[in-house]
C-alpha cells in the first residue's frame, strides 16, 4: 500500500524513542529527522518541511505532561492535527450563482486531468445542485481535445459548446455564454487547453477568458502525483488568474500526495475536489483531515493515541495531585491512584510512556507483584482505617490484623504506612506548586507510592523498597 | 565510445545545456540563491555547503535516499581528495552525478532500433504523462531517417484518444493503425503487427491508454498486450519506454518498479521539461533499477524532443551556478 513505507518509517523511529523510556530534546530532534524524511518521501515542499519540523518540534518540546502516552506517538499526533491545521479544516464548497448563470474555469498544467474533471464536475453539480450544465469547449489546440470533450459530453448526456479550433477561444467563451443565457443552462464549464505556467502569451489567454466569463470559480487542477514543483505551478497560476480553489486529480493512484499540503500552505488555495478515477462519476469532495492520515499514513496510530489519552483522564490526574498536596491524601486515593496506573497496562511499559519516568524509577524496583500486594493490604483494612490514616499508623494491632487479613508480614505493612507518609510529606513540600507546571517525573514518582533510594546514609535511617 | 566522449566534452556539453535552459531558468534563481551565494561568497567548502546541495537535489525531486546517499558520498570525497575550494567542489558534482547515473556502462540513448526487421517499440505510463505526443515525436525523428513508421492506437479507452493519435499521424507522416474505441488492445496490436508485415513497416510505435501502476487489472491489460506482441515478432517489443512527466514527484519511482515487472522498462522518456520542474526522479529511478533515461520532451512540438545528455541535465540542473 502506499503509505506503509512511510508508516514503517515513522513506527521505526517511535520504537527506537519508546526503548529508551525517557525522551530528550536530542531524541524529538532524531524523531523530527524521520518526519522531515517522511514528508519529503510524500512529496510535500522542502520549503513546507523545513517550517513545519520547526512548529512541530516547538510543539513537542513544549507539550508538558505527554499523558502515559508513548511520548513519540504523542508527537505523530501533532504532526497529524499540524497537518490538518494547514490543509483547512473542513471541506469547501463551491460559490455558486444562485440567480443566474455559474460559470467555472477549468485551469492547469498539461494531462493535469481538466477534460475529464470538467466532465466530471458537470454530472456532480446536474445531481447535487439540480443546475443545467453546458461544457465549453475552449482547448484549440491539443489534437482531439473537442473531440474528448463531446466525447464524455455524450456519456453524460450534457452538451457541448464548441467551434472548431480556428476562432480564439476568448470569443468562444464569448458566444458560450450567450448561448447558455438563450438557452436556459444556469452552469458553464469551461475546458481551457492545458499550459505551463510560464508560458506567458497562453496565460494571458487566460486572463482574457477570465474577463469573458467572469467566472465564480477558476479552479487549478492538479495532478496529486506532482512534486516539488507544485508550489510553482500553483502560485504562478494564482498570481495571474486568483485561483478560487483546487481540484487533485488521481488521488484513485498510489502517491502520497503531499502536493496537496504544500498547496494550502504556501497558496492558501483550498483543495475542493479529489478525482479517484478515470469514470465520471469518480469525483469526490475533498476532507482535509483524510488527507492528512493520507500523507503520514497513519489512521491506525491515531485511534491508538485517542484510545490512551482517552483512559488518561487529565482532570483526574490533576484532582489526584492535587489532593495529594493538600496533605488530605489517604488510602482510598492511594488505592485509586495505583488503579489509575493500572488501567494502562503494564506498570514497567507504562512508566517508560511518561517522559522522565524510566530514570525516576531506576533503582526502585517496583513490579506489578509488588502493586498487587499493596492492593491486598489495603483491601484489607476497614473503611475508617482507609479514610483516616493515623488509625493504623497508631496501632500495632490495628497492623497485625491487616497483615493477616491480607496474608502479608507486619514488616510490609509498616513500609507501606511509610511510603503513605513519606508522599504526603513530600507532596507538601511541593503544595505550593503549580500542578501542571509541575515535573512530571516528580509527580509521578510521588503519586506511585514508591519513594527512590537514598544514598545518603546516617540521618535518612527510612528506606524503603518495594 | 559515448563514455569518453561524454567525459570529455564537458565544454560543448555545457552550451548545449542552454536547451535545457528554458524550463530550468524560470525558478532557478530563488531556489539555488543560497547555492550561489554560498559558493561566490567563499571559496571555501563550508559545511552549509552540503545542506543547500541536498535542497536543491530534493527541490529537484531526486528521491530522497538517492540524494541523501549522495550528499554523503559527496562529503566523503571531499574529506577524503582534500577538496577545499568550491570550484573543484562544482566539477566533482557534476563527475559524481556523472557517474552515479552511468555506473560502470556505457549508457546509450539509441533506441535499439535495427534494419531488416519489424521494430516494436511500446510506450507505457501513467494518466496525461505525454505517451501519445512522444510516439508522435518519435514517428518525426525516424521518418527523417527514411525509416516507414506506423503509429498504433492501443488507447481504446480514453475519449479521443483513438482521433488524437491519428490527428498527429497524418501531421508527421506516419501509418495509422486503428479499431473502434472499447476493442481489446491487445487485438490491436495483433492486427497492427499484420498490417506492418504487409506493408513493409520498418518501426511500429504503440501508443497504450494510461494506467496507474496500482490497477491491477489494467497492469494485467498491459502485460497481455506484451505477450501477444512478442508472440508474432520474436524479441519484441524491442523497446519498452515509461513516459514519466518531469512534475513528477516520488511516486515516479513506483511507477518505474511497477511498470518494470510487468512490462521490462528499457528506457524512460522525460516529459514537459520545458516547465519550470527538474524531473530529478529519474535519477532515483537510474539509480534503483537502472533504467536509463532516452529521451526529454521539451515542448508541445514536433521538433521538441532531444535525446538525454546526463551532463547537460546536471548542467541544466544548475545553469547560472556553474
Ligand atoms: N509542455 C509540454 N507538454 C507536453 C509535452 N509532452 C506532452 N505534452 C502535453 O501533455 C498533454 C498530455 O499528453 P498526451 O500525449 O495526451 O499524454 P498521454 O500520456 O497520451 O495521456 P493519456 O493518453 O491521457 O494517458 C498534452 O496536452 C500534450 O500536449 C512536453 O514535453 N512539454
Ligand atoms: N486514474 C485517473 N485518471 C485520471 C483522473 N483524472 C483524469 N485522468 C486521466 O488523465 C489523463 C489526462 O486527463 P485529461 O482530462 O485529458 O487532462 P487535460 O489534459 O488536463 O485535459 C486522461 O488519461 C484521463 O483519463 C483521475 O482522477 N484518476
Ligand atoms: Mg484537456
Ligand atoms: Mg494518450
Amino acid at each position: 500500500m502506499a503509505f506503509d513505507n512511510l508508516s514503517d518509517r515513522l513506527q521505526m523511529s517511535l520504537r527506537r524513542v519508546t526503548g529508551k523510556g525517557r525522551l530528550t530534546e536530542n531524541d524529538i530532534e532524531e524523531m523530527m529527522r524521520e518526519v522531515r524524511l517522511s514528508l519529503l518521501e510524500a512529496d510535500v515542499n522542502f520549503k513546507v518541511v523545513k517550517s513545519f519540523t520547526k512548529e512541530v518540534k516547538e510543539q513537542a518540546m513544549g507539550e508538558r505532561i505527554l499523558k502515559g502516552l508513548n511520548p513519540g506517538q504523542q508527537v505523530v499526533k501533532i504532526v497529524h492535527e499540524q497537518l490538518k491545521k494547514i490543509m483547512g479544516d473542513k471541506a469547501e464548497p463551491l460559490t455558486l450563482n444562485l440567480m443566474g448563470v455559474t460559470s467555472i474555469m477549468m485551469v492547469g498544467l498539461q494531462g493535469a486531468g481538466k477534460t475529464t474533471t470538467a466532465g466530471k464536475l458537470a454530472m456532480h453539480l446536474r445531481k447535487s445542485n439540480n443546475l443545467k450544465p453546458l461544457l465549453v469547449a475552449l482547448d484549440i489546440y491539443r489534437p482531439a481535445a473537442i473531440e474528448q470533450l463531446k466525447t464524455i459530453g455524450e456519456q453524460l448526456s450534457i452538451p457541448v459548446f464548441e467551434l472548431g479550433i480556428l476562432q480564439k477561444p476568448q470569443s468562444i467563451a464569448k458566444k458560450a455564454l450567450e448561448y447558455a443565457k438563450e438557452n436556459g443552462f444556469n452552469l458553464i464549464i469551461a475546458d481551457t487547453a492545458g499550459r505551463l505556467h510560464i508560458d506567458e502569451n497562453m496565460m494571458n489567454e487566460l486572463v482574457d477568458i477570465k474577463e469573458v466569463l467572469s467566472p465564480q470559480e477558476i479552479l487549478l487542477t492538479l495532478d496529486a502525483m506532482t512534486g516539488q514543483d507544485a508550489v510553482n505551478v500553483a502560485s504562478n497560476f494564482n498570481e495571474t488568474l486568483n485561483i478560487t480553489g483546487a481540484i487533485l486529480t488521481k488521488l484513485d493512484g498510489d502517491t502520497r500526495g503531499g502536493a496537496a499540503l504544500s498547496l494550502r500552505e504556501i497558496t492558501n488555495i483550498p483543495i475542493k475536489f479529489m478525482g479517484m478515477g478515470e469514470k465520471l462519476d469518480q469525483l469526490e469532495v475533498f476532507h482535509p483531515e483524510r488527507m492528512a492520515s493520507r500523507i503520514l499514513g497513519m489512521g491506525d496510530v491515531l485511534t491508538l493515541v485517542d484510545k490512551v489519552t482517552e483512559n488518561l483522564d487529565e482532570d483526574d490526574m490533576m484532582g489526584m495531585m492535587e489532593k495529594m498536596m493538600s496533605g488530605k491524601f489517604n488510602y482510598n486515593d492511594f488505592i485509586k491512584q495505583l488503579r489509575m496506573i493500572k488501567k494502562m497496562g503494564s506498570l514497567g511499559g507504562v512508566m517508560k510512556m511518561i517522559p522522565g519516568m524510566g530514570k525516576a524509577m531506576k533503582g526502585a524496583n517496583v513490579d506489578d507483584k509488588q502493586l498487587v500486594y499493596v492492593e491486598a493490604i489495603i483491601g484489607s483494612m476497614t473503611k475508617k482505617e482507609r479514610k483516616n490514616t493515623k488509625l493504623i499508623a497508631q496501632s500495632s494491632s490495628r497492623r497485625r490484623r491487616v497483615a493477616s487479613g491480607s496474608g502479608r508480614s507486619v514488616s510490609e505493612v509498616n513500609r507501606l504506612i511509610q511510603s503513605l507518609d513519606q508522599q504526603k510529606s513530600m507532596m507538601k513540600k511541593m503544595g505550593s506548586m503549580d500542578p501542571s507546571k509541575m515535573n512530571s517525573a516528580s509527580a509521578m514518582k510521588a503519586m506511585s507510592g514508591t519513594p527512590t533510594k537514598k544514598k545518603g546514609k546516617g540521618k535518612n535511617k527510612k528506606r524503603f523498597r518495594y | 565510445m559515448g563514455f569518453f566522449n561524454n567525459l570529455f566534452s564537458s565544454k560543448e556539453k555545457r552550451k548545449n545545456a542552454q536547451k535545457y535552459k528554458i524550463g530550468m531558468s524560470k525558478t532557478r534563481n530563488n531556489v539555488f540563491g543560497n547555492l550561489k551565494t554560498l559558493l561566490d561568497s567563499s571559496s571555501l567548502i563550508v559545511d552549509e555547503l552540503f545542506d543547500e546541495l541536498e535542497e536543491i537535489f530534493i527541490m529537484a525531486d531526486i528521491g530522497v535516499d538517492t540524494v541523501v546517499k549522495f550528499v554523503d558520498h559527496l562529503r566523503e570525497k571531499v574529506r577524503v581528495d582534500n577538496i577545499t575550494s568550491t570550484n573543484d567542489l562544482k566539477e566533482l558534482i557534476v563527475e559524481e552525478m556523472f557517474k552515479l547515473y552511468v555506473k560502470e556502462d556505457i549508457v546509450s540513448s539509441n533506441l535499439d532500433i535495427v534494419d531488416g526487421r519489424i521494430n516494436i517499440v511500446l510506450f507505457v505510463g501513467v494518466n496525461g504523462a505525454g505517451k501519445t505526443t512522444t510516439i508522435s515525436k518519435v514517428a518525426h525523428e525516424y521518418i527523417k531517417k527514411n525509416k516507414k513508421v506506423l503509429m498504433v492506437a492501443g488507447d481504446t479507452f480514453r475519449a479521443g484518444a483513438i482521433e488524437q493519435l491519428k490527428i498527429w499521424s497524418n501531421r508527421v507522416g506516419a501509418d495509422f493503425y486503428a479499431k473502434a474505441e472499447g476493442s481489446d488492445p491487445s487485438s490491436v496490436m495483433f492486427d497492427a503487427i499484420n498490417y506492418a508485415k504487409e506493408n513493409s513497416i520498418d518501426i511500429i510505435l504503440c501508443d497504450t491508454a494510461g494506467r496507474l501502476q496500482n490497477k491491477i487489472n489494467l497492469m494485467k491489460e498491459l502485460e497481455k498486450i506484451n505477450k501477444v506482441i512478442g508472440r508474432e515478432i520474436e524479441g519484441a517489443p524491442h523497446e519498452t519506454l515509461l513516459v514519466v512527466d518531469a512534475t513528477t514527484g516520488q511516486n515516479g519511482l513506483s511507477q518505474a518498479k511497477i511498470f518494470n515487472e510487468v512490462t521490462k522498462i528499457t528506457g524512460i522518456v522525460l516529459t514537459k521539461l520545458d516547465g519550470t520542474a527538474k524531473g530529478g526522479i529519474v535519477l532515483a529511478i537510474k539509480d534503483e533499477l537502472d533504467i536509463p533515461i532516452k529521451y526529454v520532451g521539451l515542448g508541445e512540438k514536433i521538433d521538441d524532443l532531444e535525446h538525454f545528455d546526463i551532463e547537460e541535465y546536471i548542467y541544466g540542473m544548475f545553469l547560472g551556478i556553474f
